[in-house]
């Protein structure tokens, strides 16, 4: 039987994580640890180094002269299109290449450095094209196109490309009345903010093994938070029956976004289909990684906000103009979950919101933790914050005053439900202890607070569903099989938690099938969205309780009972009338003999779960008003106390306090994990983080050049709570909380810098040299620390 | 390319290995010993995921080439525990809660030892700076700081 410790009712207490064991002994493993022996051939992949150009000629032939080659593949081999909403994309460029990285060939050979070094003799021809580098030239009507074929892709129907521009989505909200709203506000306030492209950095690189069968079973091992997604779309691209198409996802060293969907996996594939039998690894570089996969999207918001004296925020109108990249096919739904959540969390009665998707010739923009709302929150959150000064109102109660309460009609009609962000506002304040002024620490340092809040709704189609089972071993033990992906957040500890809690059994006695493999594991739409604990979790408290409703109905028949009278406690089955009790073990795979004795009940118990969400209703294309545009959101508050050094620039974060709302926290400590890995993930962005481009060009694809914090950067007081608001459609009440403390960082500790300085920042990162030219720039306006003085 | 045979010891057990000039100990602790326990960041020396002791120093073996090891010792992730009993600095990482995706963990768990043979009674401050060649995405350091300082107080 299982360990020692034995946690009855497991649900909302921290313990400790399945996997930990496993990954600190160096025993887990992860895709690139998987031993495929002599047969494993090594796939390079040649890549565009031009970010916009014309393919006139591919030639692998002298790469196929050199020893050890044993195939070239190229745009030819993978004619049809792929991608998750909008299908933009091949798997190797046929004729355009797009961003520099784009994927023009792909070499085999029996070791990586001949695959390197022959990678280099494939000659591509190309015809350079004008390219197109920031959103607001893009969406100019003479823009060169980077898509001209637009109108002809396959598209799901809540997507709206403008065939004829670089407009590959559109999300429109027209709420109230705007254009009338402006004339009753006390205070208008207009600006322009910048989010540049970052990228997600896992620990881990981008990794897959494909390998066809002559049988015609395709086999893909990949470092994936969408092993179904993948199966489904790459499936399809390649004429493939989902049921041929086996995908198999171990432990993952990081993801954040960027292995969601499909990005290099379908390459590893299309190459292995040259080679029956023989397993082909693709792995990316650090350079690649930076550039090749996801990154994330650019963002040039306009923000137009106003309110009255009274501290109500009448009117807001923003354009979003996305930076989405070469291909646009996950990113499209980037530009509408940014429009339906375009107010931020605030109940604001006229609304008018633009939020476009543009091609570009940058990397693809695909989906990164937040999804959308880290960028746009960048902009919402200091606008609100210059409104409340400008309206000479405190920050927090201004927050407080219009933050979005249970039965507010939304952004987009929808009325909110109970939801508990104006205590997380009033914690976090008070974690930093608002209000009070501490002196900086020497006499050319400046403190300050700020806060910022937030919201986010998974992102997703309207019905991804995900399936669960539970299964039985001759001791007890439990097996749970699901389709989520761990990578890192701990779902497979929860997932445990959950069903130990739905059958009656301690947590110690389930075990978690893994690695997710297509061909055995239940169904789950993709691990992204904050939205496993909370689908997949109903899926599995719905196959546990099923699982419970046999075995009891077994027992009271073995017993001439009734179900209704008996319980699964601590792994037994009891009898509240009778006080009989029987163990797990006796009957959940070989049954029980019959009251006569006379033959047998039961046999082997399986439970099934599945669960979608099947409420979720379309958004007018005009207005995006609806009833139900998300099935809910899960909100939060930050606030934080900066240091700035204004002979450096250097910001120091103090402390830094984060409170959301969850629902019901499954597994305490895990939530805090999460809040101080996201927090300290957006302060890395907020500090350090832009992939610089010229012209198209990676400038800074090295851990060298683009800078993420390490242990002695990291804010050293990070204070993370929570509040449980109980969601109605969750396990438990519980929603996801996996994104969203990176969202409302940024935002918060630009608000504290301008508490410090009297500076404000539009433009992401905060880097210290920029803090510090702007502090020169002001000491030049205003004489020689004329404005420091001013502030002291 | 010339190829060598080493002798090296490693996690405490003698290897003889035939090993390409040019191939790190980073490939081949993974490719030629199966010791996947140790990981492949960047393999430029920048992330710290391939951290290994040489004799008894933190290296990054993405950064050593295996012809340089022979006739010395390597420990890895893989040499910490001891019959399926957990060292006292892993031990802390699982209590404190220092592992989400766990693929910075077997190189922090090699430098935290380090730091810990140097400098028994590291201060926050120590620990930080120790790890700062080791790149975590997932746990904002907090809790792995808190699980060195819970193995330092267990050491004793
Ligand atoms: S892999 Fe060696 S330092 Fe990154
Ligand atoms: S735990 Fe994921 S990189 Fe450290």
């Amino acid at each position: 039987m299982a360990k020692d410790t034995q946690t009855v009712d497991p649900v909302g207490k921290s313990v400790p994580r399945l996997d930990a064991f496993d990954k600190v002994t160096g025993a887990a493993q992860f895709t690139d640890d998987l031993q495929f022996g002599p047969g494993l051939l090594h796939g390079r992949v040649v890549r565009s180094p031009h970010p916009h150009a014309l393919i006139r000629r591919v030639d692998g032939g002298r790469a196929l002269a050199v020893p050890g080659v044993k195939a070239v593949v190229t745009g030819e081999d993978t004619p049809g299109f792929i991608g998750l909403y909008l299908k933009d994309r091949h798997i190797f460029c046929t004729d355009r290449v797009r961003y520099v990285g784009d994927p023009v060939a792909g070499v085999i050979a029996v070791s990586e450095e001949i695959a390197e070094d022959a990678a280099r003799l494939v000659e591509v021809e190309y015809e350079v094209l004008e390219g197109v580098f920031d959103p607001l030239t893009a969406f100019q009507p003479d823009a060169p196109l980077l898509h001209p074929d637009l109108g002809s892709y396959e598209v799901v129907p809540f997507i709206f490309p403008r065939p004829g521009s670089n407009v590959s989505n559109v999300f429109r909200v027209r709420k109230g009345d705007v254009d009338a709203a402006w004339a009753e506000c006390d205070c208008i306030i207009e600006e322009t903010y910048r989010v540049p492209h970052i990228q997600h950095v896992p620990i881990e690189p981008h990794v897959a093994v494909a390998r066809w069968d002559a049988s015609g079973e395709v086999t893909l091992w990949s470092s994936t938070q969408s092993p179904f997604a993948q199966r489904d779309l790459i499936a399809q691209t390649l004429g493939v029956s989902q049921g041929d198409m086996r995908v198999i996802g171990n432990y993952i060293g990081g993801g954040f976004g960027s292995k969601a969907g499909v990005s290099m996996e379908a390459l590893a594939v299309a190459m292995a289909r040259r080679v029956i039998g023989r397993p082909v690894k693709v792995r990316l570089t650090r350079e690649e990684e930076f550039c090749c996969a996801f990154v994330r999207q650019g963002l040039v918001a306009k923000v137009k906000i106003g309110g009255t004296k009274a501290g109500q925020i009448l009117a807001l109108a923003v354009e979003y103009y996305w930076d989405a990249g070469a291909y646009t096919e996950y990113g499209v739904n980037i530009t509408r979950a940014a429009g339906y959540s375009s107010t931020g969390p605030y109940t604001i009665p006229n609304v008018k919101t633009d939020s476009y998707c543009l091609y570009t010739n940058h990397p693809v923009g695909g989906p990164m933790r937040g999804f959308g709302m880290p960028e746009i929150h960048w902009s919402i959150e200091q606008s609100v914050d210059r409104l409340a000064e400008a309206l000479d109102w405190d920050p927090v109660q201004f927050r407080l005053r219009n933050c979005v309460q249970g039965g507010d009609k939304i952004v987009t009609g929808m009325v909110m439900h109970p939801v508990g962000l104006s205590e997380c506002i009033e914690r976090a304040a008070r974690a930093v202890e608002w209000g009070k002024q501490e002196p900086p620490t020497a006499p050319h340092k400046r403190r300050g607070k700020g806060i910022a809040i937030c919201w986010k709704a998974p992102a997703m189609p309207p019905n991804p569903g995900s399936e669960a089972w539970v299964r039985f071993n001759e001791d007890g033990t439990v097996s749970v099989g699901v389709g989520g992906q761990e990578l890192g957040q701990g779902v497979f500890t929860v997932a445990a938690q959950m069903a130990a809690q739905a059958l009656g059994v301690p947590y110690e006695w389930v075990r978690i099938s893994h690695p997710v493999d297509t061909k055995y594991s239940p169904y789950e739409w993709q691990t992204v969205a904050s939205r496993i604990t909370w689908s997949m979790g109903n899926a599995i408290k719905a196959a546990a309780e099923d699982a419970r409703q046999q075995i009891l109905e077994i027992v009271a028949r073995h017993w001439d009972e009734s179900p209704d009278e008996l319980d699964i406690r601590g792994g037994e089955v009891i009898s509240y009338r009778s006080e009989r009790s029987l163990p797990l073990a006796s009957m959940v795979v070989y049954g029980l003999p019959r009251p006569d004795d006379q033959g047998w009940i039961g046999g082997p118990i399986i439970g099934r779960g599945s669960f979608m969400p099947t409420y979720v209703t379309g958004l007018d294309p005009e207005t995006g008003q609806g009833e139900r545009a998300v099935v809910h959101y899960t909100t939060g508050a930050q606030a934080v106390e900066v240091e700035v050094d204004t002979e450096t620039g250097q910001i120091e974060i103090l402390r830094l306090a984060a409170v959301y709302d969850v629902g019901k926290a499954i597994n305490p400590n895990q939530v805090q994990a999460q809040l101080e890995g996201g927090v300290v993930q957006g302060a890395s962005s907020a500090l350090f983080e832009a992939l610089l481009f010229e012209e198209g060009r990676p400038l800074n694809p090295s851990f060298v050049d683009y800078r993420i914090v390490t242990a002695v950067d990291a804010p050293r007081q990070i204070v993370g709570g929570y509040v449980e608001v109980p969601q109605d459609d969750g396990p438990w009440g519980a929603r996801g909380v996996g994104e969203h403390p990176m969202i409302a960082t940024a935002p918060a500790i630009a608000n504290a810098v301008y508490d410090a300085l009297g500076l404000r920042f539009n433009d992401l990162p905060l880097t210290a040299e920029r803090v510090f030219m702007a502090l020169r720039e002001c000491e030049g306006n205003k004489g020689s620390r004329g404005f420091l003085r001013a502030r002291e | 390319m010339s190829r060598h045979t080493i002798s090296v010891t490693v996690n405490g057990s003698a290897e003889y290995v035939d090993v390409p000039s040019n191939m790190t100990l980073l490939q081949m602790l993974r490719e030629k010993l199966a010791l996947t326990g140790t990981k492949n960041g960047c393999e430029a020396g920048e992330c710290g995921a391939c951290t290994v002791l040489l004799d008894g120093e933190p290296v990054n073996a993405c950064m050593v080439l295996a012809v340089e090891v022979d006739g010395r010792e390597v420990t890895t992730v893989e040499g910490l525990a001891h019959d399926g009993q957990l060292d006292v600095v892993q031990q802390a990482f699982v209590e404190e809660g220092g592992v989400q995706c766990g693929f910075c963990t077997p190189g922090m768990l090699i430098s935290a030892h380090s730091l810990l043979d140097r400098n028994p009674h590291p201060t926050e401050e120590e620990i930080r700076q120790a790890l700062v060649g080791n790149l975590c995405r997932c746990t904002g350091y907090t809790r792995i700081v808190r699980a060195v300082q819970k193995a330092a107080r267990g050491r004793v």
